[in-house]
């Protein structure tokens, strides 16, 4: 166990800034849209790729357990909208995919995203990043597991279950190019980075003006080693009703971090922003009856509970 | 006269496409019929799997993301 506990130590991002508020502003904003940019036009070409059909068709008829695990991977590559979960889930649903392998996909598509990916990774080292992408899938196969072992198949709207017994059309893209390819990742990033990156100004702006102001570790005491208990069930709970993307919760994360909370209470803080939010919850209850939302819900929630107790604990 | 709908459920990307739909077809001089829907059991019954999506005249012609305007200007 130490020298677990000495190996994980090595692997805590290290803290290093350059000393003015505005040293460090001026060199992270580009560095961290640059490798926005580079991460997002990858990911655009990837997209072409890994279409929703496709990822349905690999996963059609897939045991829980195995099926899980690919969905959860499958969900970080696949383009996924939030306003298409519901058409998502019902195709799904319909190919022959389990329930649980669709919630795992479902939890894990919005969640362990590529600006989150990003916007960690240039943040604060690839360590967080790698660390935040782990934790993810495992939240995502494992309430996608518990939710499929819970059975709650019945628990889904009636004109749902009319449509998996019957045949529903097919769509399927026409076969692009590499032209068409590189496109796709050039118009990606416009519309990805172009969105969002005011946040990232505005979210490193507010991280390097905290540096200078606000005392060290004034968030320490609050959400830090030196945390009363329920600090991180607290901070899952918050994270539940609000609901926020990646880069509009960067710069409270920044804040968060800089001021020495925990990185396992923050990281837990941020899934549960991204990954359960009020209005997916309601788009959801045309297709999922709210029994099986709740306990959507509160798996998820655990799962994230349970990684981030993990985490503050081993760190 | 064409019959287009734009399926998706009320997203941002959803209104741009209705939204740029209309313009190209007006720019062009077309009439047509535009509808919008939103709900997901007409969604899936044309297969569709990520909005927004394009029918025209009952065929579907796009789905995921909003078209370029190329690709919207090629169907009429």
């Amino acid at each position: 166990m130490p020298s677990f506990s000495r190996w994980v130590w090595h692997l805590k991002p290290t803290s290093v800034r350059p000393c003015t508020s505005s040293h460090f502003f001026f060199y992270d904003t580009p560095k961290v849209l640059l490798l926005l940019t580079g991460v997002v036009f990858v990911m655009g070409v990837v997209h072409t790729y890994v279409t929703p059909e496709r990822t349905r068709a690999l996963l059609s008829g897939r045991r829980l357990g195995v099926g899980n695990v690919m969905a959860a991977c499958l969900g970080i590559v696949t383009p996924f909208c939030s306003c298409s979960a519901v058409p998502l889930f019902i195709g799904f649903l319909s190919a022959g995919v389990p329930m649980g392998v669709t919630f795992s996909f479902l939890i894990s598509a919005p969640m362990v995203n590529e600006v989150a990916l990003a916007l960690l990774f240039g943040l604060f080292g690839w360590q967080v990043a790698g660390l935040y992408l782990l934790l993810g899938i495992t939240v995502a196969i494992i309430a996608g597991l518990v939710i499929g072992r819970l059975g709650m198949e019945h628990h889904l709207e009636d004109w749902v279950r009319a449509i998996q017994s019957s045949q529903s059309g097919e769509y399927e893209s026409e076969e692009t190019h590499w032209a068409q390819r590189v496109d796709a990742g050039v118009v990606y990033v416009k519309e990805i980075v172009g969105k969002v990156w005011p946040y990232i100004v505005v979210g490193i702006a507010l991280g390097a003006g905290i540096h200078g102001y606000v005392p060290e570790d004034y968030l320490a005491s609050i959400m830090g080693r030196d945390a009363p208990w329920w600090s991180l069930p607290a901070a899952v709970a918050i994270g539940v009703p609000i609901y926020s993307n990646a880069a509009g919760i960067l710069p409270i994360i920044e804040a968060l971090i800089g001021k020495g909370a925990a990185l396992g209470t923050v990281l837990a803080f941020m899934m549960s922003v991204i990954a359960l939010s009020l209005p997916e919850m309601i788009i959801l209850r045309k297709v999922l009856k709210v029994p099986l939302i709740a306990t959507f819900a509160g798996v998820v929630a655990a799962g994230i509970l349970l990684v981030g107790i993990l985490f503050n604990t081993v760190l | 006269m064409k019959n287009i709908k734009i399926l998706g459920t009320g997203c941002t990307n959803c209104q741009n496409t209705a939204k740029l739909v209309a313009e190209v077809a007006k720019a062009n001089g077309i009439s047509i019929e535009l509808e919008k829907v939103e709900d997901p059991q007409t969604i899936m019954a044309y297969g569709v799997m990520s909005t927004p999506g394009v029918v025209i005249d009952g065929k579907v012609v796009h789905a995921g993301g909003v078209p370029s305007r190329t690709k919207v200007e090629s169907w009429f």
